[in-house]
Formats: C-alpha cells, sequence, structure tokens
C-alpha cells in the first residue's frame, strides 16, 4: 500500500490535526506523478502527433508552410473540411522518389556496419578494463565516461584536421613513408564509419563492460579445468555471458547512429546519403515541412522495433535491480 | 503430565484469566496477490512481555510486525494495541516504535541526531531532546560517539545506536526485526542479555522477529511459533521445547526421535504405544490421545540414554540397536543407533568428565534406554 | 588475478585509449598554432584566444548557451527526479506503460526527429522561437537522462530508512526531504551535471528550436566549422574541452576522496 493510502485512510484518535496534512500528502503524492506525466505528454507525444499530422499535409508559401492549420476557427464543420484535405500524397512522394529510399537503405547498412565496427573495436577495450586491477578499474572507466563529456560536435570536428587530404594523418602517413600519395578519406564513407564508431564508442564499452565485470572469472577457470582451451573456452562461457552487454551496445550505437545528422553532415560530404541529413535538407533547404515530416515519421518506424527491444531490455534490467 | 513453570521469572500474566492483553491480534489475514502471508491468525501479547516471533523465512513472523508497526494494513481482521483498534492509523501515529533488521540508521546524520530524529518530529523543546538524547547515549554506552556518522561505528555499535533511536520516544510497544541478526555469534550472545536487561530496565513491551530458535530461547517470555501464517504454539520456552504442541513444533525447536505407532492402551496420563517395528513404548505423557489412534512419539536425544549392556531398569522402556555413527560435539557425543528395524535413534550424552575412555565404538550392539516421562505423545 | 591481465589486455586498452584522447589532445595542441593553416606547425602562441575573445558572436553565443545550460539543467532535475519517483515508487497507476515508455524513448530517439516534432509543437501553439523554445526542448529530453539517472539510484536505495523515519513520527512529506532527498543527492547533482553537458553540448535539436538572437554554441560553431577549420574554433572547442574536464574530473576526485575517507572511518570503526 501507498504512503497516500494510508495517509488517506487515518482515522480517529491519533489523527488529530491531520485534515490538512493528509489533503497535502496525497496532492502532494499526486503532483509528483502528474507533472513530469503531463509535461512528456505535451512536449514528446503531443509533438509526434503534429508530426504524424503534418506530413499528411500540403506545402505552402505560407508561415506555418503547410495547410491544411487545423483549427476550429470555422466550426465543427470546417474542422472537418480540413480534415478531408489531408492525404497521404508525401508518403506516396517518398516511394516515388529513389533518393529517399536509398538514403533510407544507405542509413540503415552505414549505422550496422558502423555498429559491428564499434563492437569489435569496443569488446577487447571493455574486455581489459574488466580484468584490469580493480583498484585501476575506477579509473578506466572514468577516462571512457570522459570524452562522452565532452561535446560531440567538437570531437567529430578534430576528426576533420586528422583525415583531410592535407590533415595530420596523410602528414604522418606521408612523412613515414608507408605512402606516397595521400589518402582520400574525408568526405567517404570510411570517415563516416570512423565518426561513429569513434564518438559512440563509449556507449558500446559501457554496457559491455558492465556486464564483463559482473562475470566471475573463476568460470573461466573451471572451463580451462575440464579441459577447454582459453579461445575456445571464450567462445564457450565468456561471450555468451557478455551478451546482453553486446545487445544493450548495439542497440545504444545503432538507433542513434541511424538518424545520425552531425557525423555524416561533416564527415561524409555532399554526396553522402542519410536520412538525418536528408530529412535536416528537407526542412532547412527545402523548407517543405511536409515532407520531412514524413521522413521522420518513416525514420521513427524504421526504429520502432530496435527501440522496443531496447525498452523491454531495460525494463528486464530494471526487474532484476530490483 | 508435571506442570512446566517459566524458569526466568514469576511474570505469567498469560496463565491469569483476568489479565488484560495488551497487543490482540484477532483474526488476522495478510494477502499479497495470490499469496497469504498472514492466515486468520489469533495472538495475544502482554503487556511488559518479551514476545518473540519465530518461524522460517516466509512464515509471516515479519509481516505481522509490519502490520503492528503501520506499514502494512490486514486484509481482514483487527489489530489492538491498549484496546484500540489499529486499522486506518499511519505509521508516523503509532505508539509503537521499531528496531529495523538493517538499522536504518540515517546515513547523512550523526549518531546524536538519529537518536533526536523522532523526538524532533514530536515537537519536543530543544532541552529536553538535549537531555534525552544524552541518557540514551548513556543508556547504549555511546556517549563519545555521539558527533560519529554512521559509517564510523562497528557493527555492534550501529545496533545500539538504532536500539537507542528506537526507544529514544518511550514507545508503548518496541518492535525488532532480526534485532541481532547481523552481528556475529559472540557478540550477538553478549547482546541479548543486554536487550533482556534493557527491556526490564525500561519496563517496555518488546515483540522480537527471529529466526534463530536460540535466541528465542534466551530473551523470550513466551514464543509464538509461526509457520505458513499460522500460529503453530504459543507458549514460554521451556513448554515448547519439553511439551511442543505438534510435530513440526517439535522438529522446528531442538533435535527430536520421533516414533510413529498406535495407542495400544491408554489410562489416566499414561498410554502404552506399539509401533510399526515392534517396540512398545511406555509413556506417561499421553496427552489428548484416545487408544486405537495414531500417534507420533517424540523424544529429546538428550534423554536417551546409550549403553553398552541392556540396562537394569524396569520401569524404563529399551531397545537393542547398533551403533551406526558417533559425533563428538566437545560439549556433548551424539550418538546415531540404529534399531532393529533400521529407524536410527539420535541420543546425546554429556561430556562431564574430561578425557574418558568411550566403551562405545562404531558397530557395536547398544541399548537406548528412556524413562516414561522423557518423552511426549503428540496427535498433531 | 594479475596474471590473467594479459599482454593483450593492456595493448587494447592502450590503443583504445589512444584512439579515444588522440583527436582531442590534436585538437588542443593545434588550438596554440602560430599558423592559421591549422595543420601545420608554425610554432607556439596564444593568439586564437585573444581573437576569440574579441568574436563577439562567439561570446554572446556562449552566454545563450550557458544561461540555456543552467536553466534547462535544474528545471529537468526537478521533472526528472519527479519522473525517476514516480517509476520507482509507484508501480500501479493508469498509464504507467506509456509514462515508462515516454521517459526512455528519448533516450535514443535520433535528434533531428525530436528537434522536428518539437518545432512543430512550438508552431501549432504560436510559440515564437527563440531563448524560451531552445530552453523548453533541451529541459524534454535531458529530463530523461535525470530520471535514469536518479531512478537507477532509487532502485538500491534502502526503503526501510524512510520505513525508519515515519516509524519515528515524521509523515510522508517531511520523510521525503529529510531523509530521502539527502541520501540521493548525490545522484541528483549528477544528474544536473549530465543535463548540463547535453543542453551544452546540443547541436541539431538547438537548431530546429532556436530562433534569432538565441543562437547557442554549438551552432554557432557549427556554422563555422562548414566554413572550414580554424585555429580560432580550436581555441573555442579546448576552452569547452576545459571547463567539462575540469568540472568532472574535480568532482570525480571530491568522490573519490569521500570515498576513500569513508572507508577509513569504516576500516577504524571496526578496529576500534
Amino acid at each position: 500500500m501507498t504512503d497516500t493510502a494510508i495517509a488517506a485512510s487515518s482515522a480517529t484518535e491519533y489523527a488529530g490535526r491531520s485534515g490538512f496534512a493528509r489533503a497535502l500528502n496525497a496532492f502532494v503524492s499526486r503532483l509528483v506523478i502528474i507533472v513530469p506525466y503531463l509535461w512528456l505528454l505535451f512536449f514528446f507525444l503531443v509533438p509526434f502527433i503534429i508530426v504524424f499530422k503534418i506530413s499528411l499535409s500540403q506545402t505552402a508559401i505560407a508561415m506555418p508552410p503547410y495547410i491544411p492549420v487545423l483549427g476550429f476557427g470555422e466550426g465543427l464543420s470546417g474542422f472537418w473540411a480540413q480534415l478531408k484535405q489531408l492525404s497521404i500524397d508525401n508518403y506516396l512522394w517518398l516511394t516515388e522518389d529513389a533518393l529517399y529510399f536509398n538514403a533510407y537503405v544507405s542509413s540503415v547498412v552505414i549505422a550496422g556496419i558502423s555498429t559491428i565496427l564499434t563492437l569489435l573495436v569496443g569488446y577487447p577495450i571493455a574486455y581489459g578494463m574488466a580484468r584490469a586491477p580493480a583498484t585501476l578499474r575506477p579509473t578506466l572507466l572514468m577516462l571512457v565516461i570522459l570524452p562522452f563529456w565532452t561535446s560531440f560536435l567538437i570531437r567529430v570536428y578534430a576528426w576533420i584536421g586528422i583525415l583531410k587530404p592535407e590533415g595530420l594523418l596523410n602528414q604522418f602517413l606521408l612523412a613515414t613513408g608507408i605512402i606516397d600519395q595521400p589518402l582520400i578519406i574525408l568526405n567517404t564513407h570510411t570517415a563516416i564509419f570512423i565518426g561513429i564508431v569513434y564518438s559512440y564508442l563509449p556507449f558500446m564499452i559501457l554496457p559491455l563492460y558492465s556486464a564483463l565485470e559482473k562475470m566471475d572469472f573463476s568460470l573461466i577457470e573451471a572451463a580451462q579445468d575440464l579441459g577447454c582451451p582459453p579461445i575456445s573456452a571464450f567462445w564457450k562461457i565468456t561471450f555468451p555471458l557478455s551478451i546482453p552487454g553486446v545487445v544493450a551496445g548495439c542497440l545504444l550505437v545503432f538507433i542513434p547512429a541511424v538518424g545520425e545528422f552531425v557525423i555524416p553532415d561533416l564527415l561524409g560530404g555532399s554526396q553522402t546519403l542519410m536520412i538525418g541529413k536528408t530529412l535536416w535538407n528537407e526542412f532547412f533547404a527545402n523548407r517543405d515541412w511536409p515532407v520531412s515530416s514524413a521522413v521522420a515519421v518513416i525514420l521513427l518506424l524504421l526504429l520502432v522495433i530496435p527501440i522496443m527491444i531496447f525498452q523491454h531490455a531495460q525494463a528486464r534490467a530494471q526487474e532484476q535491480g530490483r | 503430565m508435571k506442570s512446566l513453570g517459566s524458569i526466568r521469572r514469576s511474570f505469567a500474566p498469560w496463565s491469569d484469566p483476568a489479565a488484560k492483553p495488551y497487543i490482540v491480534f484477532e483474526n488476522v489475514t495478510k494477502r499479497f496477490g495470490d499469496f497469504t502471508a498472514v492466515n486468520d491468525l489469533s495472538l495475544s501479547i502482554f503487556e511488559r512481555e518479551f514476545f518473540a516471533l519465530l518461524g522460517a523465512s516466509g512464515c509471516g513472523k515479519s509481516t505481522l510486525l509490519r502490520m503492528l508497526a503501520g506499514f502494512d494494513e490486514p486484509t481482514s481482521g483487527r489489530i489492538l494495541l491498549d484496546g484500540q483498534d489499529l486499522r486506518g492509523i499511519p505509521p508516523y501515529k503509532r505508539p509503537v516504535n521499531m528496531m529495523f533488521q538493517s538499522y536504518a540508521l540515517f546515513p547523512h546524520m550523526t549518531v546524536e541526531n538519529n537518536i533526536a530524529f523522532g523526538l524532533k518530529q514530536e515537537g519536543m523543546a530543544k532541552a529536553d531532546i538535549e537531555k534525552r538524547v544524552a541518557d540514551m547515549l548513556k543508556l547504549v554506552k555511546l556517549e563519545q560517539f555521539a558527533k560519529r556518522k554512521p559509517h564510523q561505528l562497528s557493527g555492534g555499535q550501529r545496533q545500539r545506536v538504532a536500539l537507542a533511536r528506537s526507544v529514544a520516544k518511550r514507545p508503548k510497544v518496541l518492535l525488532l526485526d532480526e534485532p541481532l541478526g547481523a552481528l556475529d555469534k559472540k557478540l550477538r550472545e553478549e547482546t541479548q542479555f543486554e536487550l533482556m536487561d534493557l527491556q526490564q530496565e525500561l519496563g517496555l513491551t518488546f515483540v522480537v522477529v527471529t529466526h534463530d530458535q536460540e535466541e528465542a530461547m534466551t530473551m523470550a517470555d513466551r514464543i509464538a511459533i509461526l509457520d505458513k501464517g499460522e500460529v503453530m504454539q504459543v507458549a514460554t520456552p521451556t513448554e515448547v521445547y519439553e511439551a511442543p504442541a505438534s510435530r513440526f513444533v517439535a522438529g522446528f525447536v531442538g533435535n527430536v526421535n520421533m516414533f510413529e505407532g498406535k495407542v495400544a492402551s491408554r489410562d489416566a496420563g499414561s498410554a502404552r504405544i506399539s509401533g510399526g517395528n515392534g517396540l512398545t513404548i511406555k509413556t506417561e505423557n499421553a496427552g489428548d490421545a484416545s487408544a486405537g489412534s495414531d500417534v507420533v512419539f517424540a523424544i529429546r536425544p538428550e534423554k536417551i540414554k546409550v549403553s553398552s549392556k541392556k540396562p537394569a531398569d524396569a520401569e524404563a522402556n529399551v531397545a537393542e540397536g547398533e551403533i551406526y555413527d558417533i559425533a563428538y560435539l566437545g560439549d556433548m557425543t551424539v550418538y546415531h543407533v540404529r534399531l532393529a528395524d533400521g529407524q536410527v535413534v539420535k541420543a546425546s550424552s554429556l561430556n562431564a568428565v574430561r578425557i574418558s575412555e568411550d566403551p562405545l565404538s562404531w558397530n557395536d550392539r547398544a541399548w537406548i534406554s528412556f524413562r516414561p516421562d522423557a518423552g511426549v505423545v503428540l496427535t498433531r | 588475478m594479475n596474471s590473467s591481465w594479459s599482454r593483450f589486455n593492456i595493448t587494447s586498452i592502450v590503443l583504445g585509449f589512444a584512439f579515444l584522447y588522440l583527436p582531442i589532445v590534436l585538437l588542443v595542441v593545434f588550438s596554440f598554432n602560430e599558423s592559421k593553416l591549422v595543420t601545420v606547425w608554425g610554432g607556439f602562441s596564444t593568439k586564437w584566444y585573444g581573437t576569440l575573445f574579441q568574436n563577439k558572436g562567439l561570446m554572446d553565443a556562449a552566454w545563450v548557451t550557458a544561461r540555456v545550460g543552467v536553466i534547462s539543467a535544474t528545471v529537468a532535475t526537478v521533472l526528472g527526479t519527479l519522473a525517476a519517483l514516480t517509476l520507482t515508487r509507484y508501480t500501479r497507476f493508469r498509464g504507467r506503460v506509456l509514462f515508462s515508455g515516454m521517459v526512455f524513448a528519448p533516450l535514443v530517439m535520433p535528434e533531428v526527429i525530436t528537434g522536428l516534432s518539437l518545432l512543430l509543437l512550438f508552431v501549432a501553439v504560436g510559440l515564437d522561437r527563440g531563448f524560451l523554445t531552445v530552453t523548453l526542448a533541451h529541459i524534454t529530453f535531458s529530463m530523461c537522462f535525470v530520471a535514469v539517472v536518479v531512478q537507477s539510484r532509487l532502485l538500491t536505495f534502502d526503503r526501510s530508512l524512510e520505513e525508519a523515519a515515519m516509524d519515528l513520527g515524521a509523515p510522508p512529506v517531511k520523510t521525503f526531504f529529510q531523509i530521502t532527498l539527502p541520501v540521493i543527492l548525490p545522484a541528483i547533482v549528477s544528474g544536473w551535471m549530465l543535463a548540463f553537458t547535453l543542453s551544452l553540448d546540443d547541436l541539431v535539436i538547438a537548431s530546429f528550436t532556436s530562433g534569432p538572437g538565441a543562437t547557442t554554441l554549438p551552432m554557432k560553431i557549427y556554422s563555422q566549422v562548414r566554413l572550414g577549420v580554424t585555429p580560432e574554433i580550436n581555441a573555442a572547442c579546448t576552452i569547452l574541452i576545459a571547463v567539462v574536464a575540469v568540472g568532472v574530473i574535480a568532482a570525480s576526485v571530491v568522490n573519490k576522496r569521500r570515498e576513500v575517507q569513508r572507508l577509513r572511518d569504516e576500516q577504524a570503526a571496526q578496529r576500534g
């Protein structure tokens, strides 16, 4: 039973001045739920409904640049007439123009490849951290988290200076004689991969580390004692036990990477097609609000499944935490 | 059956029909969803009593305590304190205080602020609070630790702060949830006696929840033994041990040997029980067992004598067997004797003499014997 | 245990941290470059910091960002803490599934969607884009991060502390302010810091929801970066990194010290 319920049913002799206090307690505990609830409804859920509605509207040269602008100014019948103007034209437009389809596909492909690369880079680091001496682990953990606190934009920006044709990487490679022609990395997919792996690495390492750190390493010793060689013990014991971390890490990288804007925009150059960038351009350059809304709705649908998996995993972790 | 009195004190309001109980659980049931934690339970506790709720985890003992404190409300039934129904009264308005198993010391407050917390809620004058806190610190011998935070104390000190905090408000009833559970064995034994002294000194009613039977036996005036949300027996420690009400109680408290059998004959208090193994047991504690009924005869290991020769005592119950196992425990030795039908009987004997040759060894023939008044007949 | 920390593990950690830190280190180093060409070392100089402070556009943007950050982090901390309390304390109320969905979804929502949807909301209700709208947007997405941080603290919170307070006569609201809040305060503080950094960091959502006169620092940096890498931007970035790094390191050193002191106290208490 909640505190409120007890307070609300408070009775008789001990009650004293509790009438007011009781009402106050009940009111306050209601407020705890209501305030954040209403905030999120208004600033998170309602905006999505608006996005959906506008995705069914027509572009117009006006402010706001779409029609119909739903409203009850002309009464209920007027509202109904406005409603009839909604159409799925924008969605049809998205299917007709191969640009959008390609953008979605290449977003998913780029995000997928980057996720795998991040996992490959992050796993050995997380593993090494989990096996580091216990006294060193908090420091290592802080070192992983620290870049996360520094601006995303800055970290992406730092790579421009490194990757560009006359940049530091090429200078270094030319000076050491490894190559004799500067590598073209900036404004290619490779640069995007590097950018995503770099930016999202902490998101991968943290869940992996927490899964590996919890693991009892005497299990490995037991496996080896039972005749299992180290490599095989890794695949048969360590990796399966770290799968919750792998799943969480991959989702935390993949989901935001699909809709990523800054990295493809700064590192990928003009010919890279990613949906976050397409949406941005549709909105800011073409000022086509209905089409960018439709792009957003489809992007959301694309991410619903991974987001649901993520939520489910979160809820389960929370259950276990209790 | 001979009457079994309380050894400790001549304090026994429960045997006085005129005495009015202080805390009454009246047909209390508590369900959590499908799970019934407490099932139609009735119980009376008297003023100034040291009462123990004993049971395994999940038996409902903590739920009873939490209902008394006000953290849970009974699904049905009533709880009365000093004649007043507690239903609907929130925990912060009940005249009972609780000492938590985890101690629940406020980590951000000093020892003295922890102890003063409840007094401040009452709106007590500042000078009075200071005086009371000083008294409490003295009571638990922590005067020099007043300014420390909980994490700067040892386990035993924390336990004493928790105790001081819960008695500072002079509650009518003090509830103790596994009060010694977090202490090591040695400290636990010392603290048991401190708690008993404190209860005497303050004249409070103590209700303690524990899973440790020794703890309950040592401290409590009476013990309620709980299983699956029901009371199995409420009695003094002596009664619980020497005259358990059921097989469950006999098995739960201490070690016991049980013989299954039928009542062959009975007159007055005594009876003859014939076991399936051909053994016939004479007993003087037949209770309410009627002739012909299936019963269990229960006897504690220390009441059984083991000898290498057949005992001469004509009164005693005697059976022949073979030494199956010997466990030397220092203060005593436990013999496991296998009877003809294969039942293994435990018999313990005190090692009163230092280094004596044990005449019994593995696989020796041996006789067990016990007096007719040594065990009890259990019908439930 | 030490033997198992093999050469392979050490190597992967060293390489991993080099990868994480080298770009940032290079960026900082080249902010002290004399030459205007960012990638060619022309000697040590702090002149770019001088020009940076005379760049009124950047300074204004920094001021906007600081105000948005402090206000949004503070409101987000209050709302996020309430949301965390709701999630952990009220296990049954109508719409709980929807509520927890709305708390967790923004954590992984692509920023372009959050930004676009909030902008369209502001247009729909006729709110002019500017300082207020950016702040509201930042509150909305950072409160969810605060909620997660505070929630994980509340899950390990010993409820018997609250029960003890109530048992000693403190009503629920008083119990919350005297016991619960002080005990979870460190989590709330780190929630605030996280919300502040997220606000400081955000480009995409700010670009959608901000308007004239409320250009934030990331927006300003972004518009200059698109024109090319300049030592001045390196200097601005270095200052931002320094501010955040000093804050985070100081906080963790304080924490660490407190932890060590606590361990020492506990050991001393056990001995004596």
